[in-house]
């Protein structure tokens, strides 16, 4: 297990984290289709090609360039509302990596904290609406509040992340497309969470394995 | 198993490009792409004018792209299929159409589309200094109640918002005043749309939503967003009856107005049965004492091949009239 990643670790985990998105591209396609238009699998997988075409095109001079290079992929590929707040999270969450040579327990709750506030305010939602936030609030919460060591925090986050995940299931969506669902969007879960909760594994898995 | 998108593609990942590159032909010269970006713009765009920038997802053909033209939009950023268009996009096309006097942003109301054109009004506004103003088009009724217009989408409406705002934007020199006549179109449409059956997504083939073989949907969204309620297939009249109940009470339409009357197609609806619907509404209409000044009926937003069709209302003044009266010349939407 990794306690920091230097620059070309947290490269190889950006390329990690693409590729199980773009692996689980149909999981979220059919999560969309139960209670959206059915475009966000795609959508997603565009967006994180497009990421690890980015990463391999120029690669980056430093931790906060890598995300903010796999944030404006997602923003011009992925497009749609994923791509407004998928894109916010990784180019504003970026912010948490300033100045720093390595990713360590500390830089990586800083990044989810500003990524959510990012995407809070882009998106104008609160908790409870049913969207990626009730995903990322509670992992942001649960990284900091963990303290100590990267792989914990990273592990806190993404088990906060998955807990989130089901807690959207019991949500009425009240904002996007789903939105008009009312009721009818009971007992499933956000495709936007899924996908935040696909990342924050991805970002766990590739720590604890290196 | 089989798709069940049954389509004429190539390789489904390519269809906005392809769709766009057959679009810029069908146009005969008057639109172009932009080289880097899917977005396109007037070729004949006159040296000094404010612009009007529309645009969203594709998959709806013939909106947005389809209205780019003279007295129309000047220019359209092209999402993906149902995906708003990036920032990027709009930004580039924005930056094309720009004559020096301002930009307005009219598009549907949707979270995708308003983040995307915020992020993009911010750019220019901090990066280039061109002045954004923003229209959402708000006309489905049956997406929110009255005091939460601001969580309507926009549907077939929006044909009727470019077509006046495009005039308003050829004829007036400041782009608050094109952004007032807007908002005063925009305040005076309302439709609703019933759903028949799905289309679906071209990459995938997925249907967009589920809906028995018997049953239609009153007031479905565009992309299978819930309506009023699912019900059994009845007839065209009760049908246009329930709609049209609902699109009078709204804003609300009386005796003695005059308003312009769009039936619209969401894709794979015969032309019969829209003149049957159209028949019924209009003597709706006749009860109610509401004059027509100018019937639509035709296909101008879509879903692919999704069965079902809109009904609009745009309630007219002198104003309103004068710029929905102007020629107007695009693909999607002409008027001589």
């Amino acid at each position: 297990m990794a306690d920091t990643l230097d620059l070309s670790a947290a490269t190889a985990m950006l390329k990690a984290v693409s590729q199980a998105v773009i692996d689980q591209a149909d999981v979220l396609t059919d999560a969309d289709l139960a209670i959206g238009d059915g475009d966000h699998g795609t959508g997603m997988r565009r967006g994180f090609e497009g990421a690890l075409a980015a990463l391999d095109a120029t690669p980056p001079e430093s931790i906060d360039a890598a995300f903010k290079t796999v944030g404006m992929a997602i923003l011009s590929e992925t497009g749609g509302a994923a791509g407004a707040i998928f894109g916010t999270l990784f180019r504003s969450g970026a912010k948490g990596f300033a100045g720093r040579d390595t990713i360590d327990g500390g830089s990586f709750a800083a990044f989810l904290e500003a990524g959510l506030e990012a995407v809070l305010k882009r998106g104008g939602v609160v908790e409870g609406q049913k969207t990626i936030v009730d995903a990322l609030a509670p992992a942001a919460r649960a990284a900091k509040a963990a303290a100590g060591t990267l792989p914990a925090r990273a592990k806190a986050a993404a088990d906060g992340a998955l807990v989130g995940v089901e807690a959207t299931k019991g949500m009425v969506a009240t904002t996007g497309k789903a939105r008009s669902l009312g009721e009818r969007s009971l007992g499933h879960p956000d495709p936007g969470a899924i996908s935040a909760s696909i990342i924050l594994v991805a970002m766990h898995d590739f720590i604890a394995r290196n | 198993m089989a798709r069940p998108g049954k389509k004429m593609l190539n390789d489904p990942k390519k269809v906005v490009a392809e769709m766009i590159e057959g679009l810029v032909l069908a146009n005969d010269g008057r639109i172009a792409k932009l080289p880097h970006h899917n977005a396109i713009v007037r070729t004949d765009l006159p040296d000094s004018k404010v612009a009007l920038l529309i645009g969203g997802g594709s998959g709806h053909e013939p909106l947005f792209h389809g209205f780019v033209g003279r007295n129309m939009g000047d220019g359209a950023a092209c999402g993906q299929v149902f995906a708003a268009p990036s920032p990027d996009i709009i930004v580039a096309a924005a930056k094309t159409v720009h004559r020096g006097k301002g930009v307005l942003f009219l598009y549907g109301n949707y979270a995708g589309d308003n983040m995307n054109f915020d992020m993009a009004a911010e750019i220019l506004q901090e990066d280039e200094d061109i002045e954004v103003r923003t229209v959402r088009i708000t006309d489905d009724v049956a997406a929110a109640p009255p005091e939460r217009v601001h969580d309507r989408r926009g549907i077939a409406g929006d044909v009727y918002a470019i077509k006046v705002t495009g005039g308003a934007a050829a004829e007036l020199d400041s782009l608050a005043e094109v952004e007032r006549v807007a908002r005063k179109a925009v305040a005076n449409i309302r439709s609703m749309a019933v759903a028949v059956s799905a289309g679906s997504i071209p990459e995938t083939g997925k249907l967009t939503f589920e809906l028995a073989d018997d049953e239609i949907e009153i007031g479905m969204g565009a992309h299978g967003e819930a309506g009023v309620h699912r019900q059994k297939l009845t007839t065209a009249d009760s049908i246009a009856d329930q709609m049209m109940d609902k699109i009078l009470a709204d804003l609300p339409f009386g005796r003695g107005d005059e308003v312009a009357l769009m039936i619209n197609n969401l894709g794979a609806t015969t032309m019969m049965e829209m003149l049957i619907v159209n028949r019924r509404v209009r003597q709706i209409l006749d009860r109610e004492g509401i004059r027509v000044h100018r019937s639509d009926v035709g296909t101008w937003v879509t879903t692919q091949e999704m069965a079902g069709l809109s009904i609009t209302l745009m309630k007219l003044d002198e104003e309103l009239k004068h710029y929905l009266d102007l020629p107007a010349e695009s693909l999607g939407y002409s008027r001589m």
